[in-house]
Order: structure tokens, then C-alpha cells, then sequence
């Protein structure tokens, strides 16, 4: 009797790991595992924001340490990355934004510049050390009159990617709007001409190819976010 | 009065209810977070293989990253009552292990089958395993919280040598767990008679 209550037990376990429809598999269409995870990440969020110390700076490495060759990494493979043309790019700016005027790449290279070599931790697990280069996007974000008060600092991709990050997060001296990897201009894979680089949240928060920034208190989720990745996903 | 402590005494449990409470609650913990963990390793493994698939939980890297970061919260609150309970109920006095000979005695009478096992009480080998499934436990919450967290707890990081080495820390110490839960279950088939007492409370 003993035992089949151990081989019961067992079986539940069993039954349990293999349970259909607790996997995020359709984000339209959410069960109630979805709806308990949905509403874990969201606390996990609030957890993170509370977490988070504007003054405590992300490690920056030595120029030795930096990862060669660098990993590309999307959705798609690395002949697919979006190639702009630098003369007519512009970065289109929206939402609470009082100057919204867009900006091309030569306005943007002349503004004061920052660089950093810090390290870029992907969600799957590995990490590798990069040095970017580009304009602090609290400078940025100040410059333009955005309403720093909003919750929210959107993007808009080339290759249709598209995250958002909590203003708190944007306002952090590490974060750039960079505009060189590894001492060069971007490249098309490694988000040419524009990208964010914001070295206290995970990789996928690195939108690449930047094409619109907007500041918003409506909540703008993310590509992966959407599917259920945690949206703050802070280190 | 003396009638009253009788009583009592006759009506004590093997294991009181918070303990079986938080034993289950963790148990069920423990299967999320080491199912949903595998899932994560899968995504980057740390050595030449991965986890089958039947034996993740969530089917895909965002499913595992969210089970295991909702269950977390389950593993640590209940571990922090069970910790809470046993340090003020005196109930780790059980826990603590003798010394290495006492050890070597119970291992050499549990491997040739003769360990008798004493309800209520727990031999060498018991203490050994479950004060260290617990230490086990401790290193897996906070080399969890330093890859969680590598910059904002960058001293917690620091401390396990990193984020890369945090990662093998909280594997390892995943491992060590594993290997508890195996010896924890044979043990349990092989004398099938504790485990009654672990959901009814039992009699001495």
C-alpha cells in the first residue's frame, strides 16, 4: 500500500512536468498557468524596480578582456541584419518628447560622446565583453525635453524588433545610444547605425538599429517580452 | 497536570505539521525549480550535454525563465519558515552531524543493509545528508540571487568569484541536490514505512 503511494506520488510529479499548456505558447490565448506566470513576472518587475540603484555602475573590463571574435546574435541570421543608408537615416522621435524633431547620424555624432567596455549578458546564460561608444541617452532624453517623469522609454527597430525599458533604467549614466562597437561605427550586425547599449539589463534589452524612440506612460512591451520573457530583466 | 503531560505526550507526532508542510511545499518547489532550471541550462549549457527535454518544465527558454523565477518565491518563503522553525523549535539539534567516526559506522551498517532506523530519531548518515542538503540549498538560493542579480547584488557576485563562476556554483549546487533527492527516494522505497508519517504526522 506503502509503495503505491510513492509510485502514485511519483506518477503526479511526472504528470505534472508534463502538463500541457503552462509554456507561453500562445500569448493571445493565455490558461491559467499563463495567467499565474503572467502575474509573477509582473511582481518579479516591481521586485527589480525597487532593486535598482541608479548609482550602482554596471563592471567595466579591460581592453584585453574583450571578447574577439564578437558573437552576433537576433532572431534571424546574421545575413538578414537590416542595412540602412547612414545619409537619410533619421532617429524619429515620439510620445512625450517636447522637441521632436528626428535626428540624422552626423546631428547625433555631434553630440558629446561616452565609451564603455562592459559586459553583455545574454538571457540564455552566456555573457561576452564589448566596448561601445556613443551619446549617454539620459543626455539625450534631457536635450530633446522628454518628460523624464513618464514611465517608459520605447524603441522601435529596423528589422521590426521592438522593446522598451523603465525611465529609471534610461536615465542611468551607463546607458548610451551608441553609435561604435569595438572603436568603429556600428556595423549592419551589430545594430548600425544606431542601437541602445544598456549594460544593466540583459542582452535582449540592447535593441539594435534603432529607427524610433518614444517616451510614454502606456506600457509598450517588447518582442520577446510579448511572448513572455520578464520585461524588466535587470542584472 | 500529570495527566494533561501524559496525554500529550501519547498525542505527539513524528513529524509536526509545519514540518510536513514545508517538507511537501518544498518538495513540489524543488521538482519546479530543478525542471525549469534544466530548461534554462538547455538554452547554454556549462558542459558537453544537455537535459532531456521529457524532464524540463516550460517547452521553451522564456516558460523555464518564468516558472523558475515564480518559483523561487515558494522555495525561498517556505524554506525561510522551515529555517525559522527549526533554529526557534530547537529542531536542528536533530540535524547536526556527529563526528566522522559515528558517520563511518552508519554508512558501512546502511551499505550492508543492517542501519536499523529509529522513528523520531535520525542516525549519522540522515544527519549528514539532510544538514547538507540544507547547506546545498542556502548556496543555491544565493548563487541564484547573484546570477539573477550580478550588479545590483554585485557583492553577493562577487563572493562566488563572479557571474561565470556563480553559474557553476548554483549548478553544482543544483547537482548536490539532485543527488539528495536520488539517495532521499531510495532510502524512502527501501523502507517504505516512513513515508505514512510524513503525511499523516504518524505515532511514535
Amino acid at each position: 500500500m506503502k509503495r503505491r503511494v510513492l509510485i502514485q506520488r511519483a506518477m503526479a510529479l511526472g504528470l505534472m512536468t508534463g502538463l500541457d499548456g503552462c509554456n507561453y505558447e500562445d500569448p493571445n490565448h493565455p490558461d491559467l498557468a499563463d495567467k499565474f506566470l503572467h502575474a509573477m513576472s509582473a511582481w518579479n518587475d516591481r521586485v527589480q524596480a525597487a532593486l535598482f540603484n541608479p548609482d550602482t555602475l554596471a563592471p567595466t573590463f579591460k581592453a584585453s578582456q574583450i571578447t574577439m571574435p564578437p558573437r552576433f546574435n537576433a532572431f534571424y541570421d546574421v545575413s538578414q541584419a537590416p542595412v540602412l543608408d547612414q545619409s537619410s537615416y533619421r532617429l524619429e522621435l515620439g510620445g512625450q518628447i517636447a522637441d521632436k524633431a528626428p535626428w540624422t547620424l552626423a546631428q547625433l555624432q555631434a553630440l558629446p560622446q561616452e565609451g564603455q567596455i562592459t559586459r553583455l549578458i545574454c538571457v540564455e546564460g552566456w555573457r561576452v565583453i564589448g566596448q561601445w561608444a556613443g551619446v549617454p541617452l539620459g543626455q539625450f532624453l534631457r536635450r530633446v525635453g522628454a518628460d523624464t517623469s513618464c514611465r517608459y522609454v520605447s524603441f522601435q527597430c529596423a528589422d521590426g524588433y521592438y522593446s522598451s525599458i523603465d525611465m529609471e533604467s534610461a536615465l542611468h549614466p551607463q546607458t548610451l545610444l551608441a553609435l561604435q562597437f569595438l572603436g568603429q561605427p556600428l556595423t549592419p550586425a551589430f545594430g548600425a547605425p544606431v542601437r541602445l547599449r544598456i549594460p544593466t539589463k540583459l542582452g535582449f534589452k540592447n535593441p539594435k538599429s534603432l529607427v524610433q524612440l518614444a517616451v510614454t506612460n502606456i506600457y509598450p512591451g517588447g518582442y520577446w517580452e510579448d511572448q513572455g520573457y520578464n520585461w524588466f530583466s535587470g542584472s | 497536570m500529570l495527566d494533561q503531560t501524559k496525554r500529550d505526550k501519547t498525542k505527539r507526532v513524528i513529524h509536526p505539521l509545519i514540518l510536513r508542510l514545508t517538507h511537501w511545499l518544498n518538495a513540489f518547489a524543488i521538482v519546479m525549480m530543478l525542471g525549469s532550471g534544466w530548461q534554462i541550462y538547455n538554452a547554454s549549457p556549462l558542459f558537453g550535454f544537455s537535459f532531456p527535454p521529457i524532464l524540463t518544465i516550460g517547452q521553451w527558454l522564456g516558460a523555464g525563465i518564468a516558472w523558475h523565477l515564480a518559483m523561487m518565491w515558494l522555495l525561498v518563503g517556505n524554506g525561510l519558515v522551515y529555517l525559522t522553525w527549526t533554529l526557534l523549535s530547537g529542531h536542528w539539534r536533530k540535524l547536526v552531524p556527529p563526528g566522522p567516526g559515528a558517520i563511518w559506522r552508519d554508512i558501512r551498517a546502511a551499505l550492508a543493509f543492517r542501519l536499523k532506523h529509529q522513528t523520531g530519531a535520525y542516525n549519522a548518515v540522515q544527519r549528514l545528508l539532510y544538514s547538507g542538503v540544507l547547506l546545498a540549498g542556502v548556496v543555491v538560493v544565493l548563487s541564484g540571487l547573484a546570477i539573477w542579480k550580478p550588479i545590483q547584488l554585485w557583492p553577493l557576485c562577487n563572493l562566488f568569484g563572479g557571474f561565470y563562476a556563480a553559474r557553476y556554483v548554483h549548478f553544482f549546487a543544483m547537482a548536490a541536490i539532485a543527488l539528495f533527492l536520488a539517495v532521499h527516494l531510495t532510502l524512502v522505497a527501501m523502507v517504505p514505512k516512513v513515508l505514512p508519517p510524513m503525511i499523516t504526522g504518524g505515532k511514535p
